[in-house]
């Protein structure tokens, strides 16, 4: 049977990095080529549709079970919206901060999915838009055995960012052992740091991947946001547009699909000084209080 | 006391070469470990050389239980006067569901709550948690069940994963309710069996229960407490009225068909009479600790062990309460002898071999010997190294000792030294009686019961002689 291959695609990155504007910029673009794509979003916070949809905060799965008791009382087109571009999209949901276990949640809405059959053979692509710091099992779903194939980390030339993307690449590789979950590449969210494109292609090297796009900061894209549009469906002239199709055109013929090389921290830490973000540790001052 | 005498055939050798053709099955490092849970009874050693309390052995087919099945099962499932509720999935609480034949007074639903009561979690509540759900559920509880003196929240494994914060609810409603309600975080991947759960429950007795409340009367020179008797198959009404009839007054009873209000007032008693220790010594040590009330361990189980431990009761009192105990001894001594006359001739010299959890294998001893019964073989689901240390002189030289006892290994060790009974559990029962061999079920006493006390040992004498004596193994012919 010769069926359309459906390409799944997670989305990691730091916490605050950009990652479901990203994400929800870059499937306008895959849609705007005519691709059929849907949004998972695997969050509590349930911000991965929203520019999509132009909604507040889409009805997620978990509200929806809480409401009628049961997974098995939950039908499909309770939860399933489409948006711009015939997205079809899809918030996990979950509890607030402290209590619960949101990683279940993220469990529980992704087997429904399934078992619904949510996953049509007419989809290009899926992809998963996932809470920054993976802390449990539950978050790290999305790339366990059958689930996404591919994975992009968000990232910036801010130290933090890229402490976490070669955080997630080890996570990868503990998956790519079992599966066939690979690293397809870092995007560089630009915040405008010294150097920026050029360190996180170093990165990337390291990693054994590509940097895939440098996404240059523009106001537009908040501009947008304040209307809870796309770049693209907002100002599809705009120059910021262009780099979100781009990017979307760069991911849909990508072929580079790695098992990461993760960097210890004494080579990140290396690199980050070869780039003058970090300065070289002064051993004497450590643990030495102010009045001493 | 004295030293048993060595049992026929019983010999060093023969039980280590057993113990070693055993563990010769088994793999390599199954076996290594196995090795230190079994051994040849040394009785005046200074401490029983058997490991116990750890990790079980992954593939050996254990038959202990978990943590919750120590609280609910044992320690707190037993209160009558309390709404037990068990948060988290349905199944942990409708299989504890009256399976443990702790028999209690009342009448159901108003002064008694033998219901199964959970808050039967859905995904929903996982994902959010469970407190608000506990919450309305206790408040429905309380409203539908208003006699009831207090309530227990037992933690099913989820609700430790989650986090859910029962201390923080329990102590609201309490406030709400005006009535004890108390948190137990028993989950049952806590610990290594059962026995985890026991202490749980009685540290949670200890910071929610104990001292909050007062008997009514004063107290006396003769208040008691008795401890760890969760009245199976009667056990309690068996063994109260004896103390009683000693002069002594039983405040409370831990926790056999047991009141909340009394149990939290226990810190007024002058001794702690405990009968299962290994479930309810923490629990001891903690009012010897803070109130000063010291504790005994005493052994109702066959006329022999009750005298002993009545005279030793009567020690920790005066003239008065010796006196009687030597009227309630004789007057009881002519029934006993009745008793020993007619079922002893039908049983002298046969053996048994038990395995049972944590107490009753050494406490049971003394009930078999006086029917003239040898015990060859002896061991405990979850019991410490103190259980063992307080086994070992209890058996004869050479018997074999085995801790947490995989079914593979009972079945060798039956085999070589071929019991005329077996005392263990529900799982052991069809194996070892579809061999032919008699087996009482020693958990909840096979349905019968009481054992314990004068009235006790009676039933326990006829049932052990209609296990072994049945013709109905003379009419069975096996095939193989």
């Amino acid at each position: 049977m010769a069926e359309k291959k459906m390409r799944q695609i997670a989305i990691y990155g730091k916490g605050g990095i950009g990652k479901s504007t990203t994400t929800q910029n870059t499937v306008a673009g895959l849609a705007a080529l005519g691709k059929k794509v849907m949004i998972i979003g695997c969050d509590p916070k349930a911000d991965s549709t929203r520019l999509i949809l132009h909604a507040k905060a889409q009805e997620t799965v978990m509200d929806k079970v809480r409401e009628l008791g049961t997974v098995e009382d939950l039908e499909l087109e309770d939860v399933l919206k489409w948006g711009y571009g015939d997205v079809k999209c899809v918030e996990s949901g979950g509890p607030e901060p402290g209590v619960g276990c949101a990683g279940r949640g993220v469990i529980t809405a992704i087997n429904f999915l399934e078992e619904e059959g949510a996953y049509t053979d007419d989809l290009d692509f899926v992809f998963y838009d996932v809470l920054g710091d993976v802390v449990c099992g539950g978050f790290a779903m999305p790339i366990r055995e059958n689930k996404a194939q591919e994975i992009y980390i968000v990232v910036s030339g801010e130290m933090m960012a890229m402490y976490a993307a070669n955080n997630i690449s080890k996570g990868i590789v503990k998956y790519a052992a079992n599966g066939s979950v690979r690293l397809a590449g870092l995007i560089c969210n630009s915040r405008n740091t010294d150097r920026e494109a050029d360190l996180i292609e170093a990165l990337a090297k390291r990693l054994g991947t590509q940097m895939i796009h440098f996404v240059p900061r523009d106001n537009q894209v908040q501009r947008a946001e304040l209307r809870r549009m796309t770049v693209i469906e907002y100002s599809p002239e705009h120059k910021q547009a262009d780099e979100y199709r781009q990017l979307a055109q760069k991911i849909a013929d990508n072929k580079m699909f790695v098992i990461p090389t993760p960097l210890e921290m004494d080579e990140l830490e290396d690199l980050l000084m070869e780039f003058g973000i970090m300065e070289a540790e002064d051993e004497s001052i450590v643990g030495v209080a102010e009045s001493a | 006391m004295s030293e048993r005498k060595p049992i026929k055939g019983m010999s060093k050798a023969r039980t280590e070469k057993l113990i070693a053709d055993t563990l010769a099955e088994m793999p390599e490092k199954a076996a290594k470990k196995r090795a230190q849970h079994l051994g040849a009874n040394e009785p005046t050693a200074s401490t029983c050389a058997v490991k116990s309390n750890k990790k079980v052995v992954p593939g050996i087919m254990s038959q202990r239980g978990c943590a919750y099945a120590g609280a609910k099962g044992v320690v707190w499932g037993p209160i009558r006067d309390v709404v037990h509720v068990s948060h988290g999935p349905i199944g942990c609480g409708m299989y504890s569901w009256g399976t443990r034949r702790n028999l209690m007074q009342g009448k159901p639903g108003v002064t008694s709550f033998p219901m199964d009561f959970t808050s039967d979690f859905q995904e929903r509540d996982i994902v959010y948690g469970g407190d608000k759900k506990l919450e309305k559920l206790l408040r429905e509880a309380n409203e539908l069940f208003p006699l009831c003196k207090g309530l227990s929240v037992l933690s099913e494994c989820p609700v430790g994963l989650i986090g859910d914060d029962i201390n923080s609810v329990a102590k609201r409603m309490e406030e709400e309710f005006g009535k004890l309600v108390i948190p137990c975080n028993c989950e049952g991947f806590r610990g290594v069996s059962q026995s985890l759960g026991h202490h749980i429950s009685n540290d949670s007795i200890r910071d929610f229960v104990i001292g909050k409340r007062k008997y009514d009367e004063e107290p006396g020179p003769y208040d008691v407490a008795l401890i760890g008797d969760y009245n199976i198959g009667g056990d309690v009404w068996a063994a109260k009225p004896i103390l009683e009839e000693i002069g002594l007054n039983v405040k409370s009873v831990w926790t056999g068909d047991g009141e909340i209000e009394k149990i939290a007032a226990t810190n007024s008693v002058k001794l702690n009479l405990i009968h299962c220790y290994r479930s309810m010594n923490y629990m001891c040590k903690v009012m010897e600790e803070k109130w000063n009330i010291p504790w005994l361990e005493y052994n109702f189980f066959g006329p022999t062990k009750i005298e002993a431990s009545l005279r030793a009761i009567a020690e920790r009192f005066d003239d008065k309460i010796r006196k009687n105990v030597e009227k309630v001894i004789r007057k009881h001594r002519k029934e006993m002898d009745t008793v020993i006359a007619q079922y002893k001739p039908r049983l002298e010299g046969k053996t048994a071999m038990l395995f049972v959890g944590g107490l009753r294998p050494r406490h049971t001893i003394g009930a078999y010997e006086d029917l003239g019964i040898q015990i060859t073989g002896a061991g405990y689901e979850f019991a410490h190294q103190d259980d063992y240390d307080r086994t070992s002189p209890e058996l004869a030289k050479d018997t074999i000792i085995y801790d947490d006892v995989s079914e593979f290994e009972l079945e060798k060790f039956v085999e070589e030294f071929k019991p005329d009974l077996i005392g263990s559990g529900i799982k052991e029962k069809y194996v070892f009686q579809k061999a032919g061999i008699p087996f009482r079920q020693m958990h909840s006493w096979d349905y019968s019961g009481p054992y314990h006390g004068y009235e006790g040992f009676k039933i326990f004498a006829r049932d052990i002689d209609m296990a072994i004596n049945s013709p109905t193994w003379d009419l069975v012919k096996s095939p193989f």
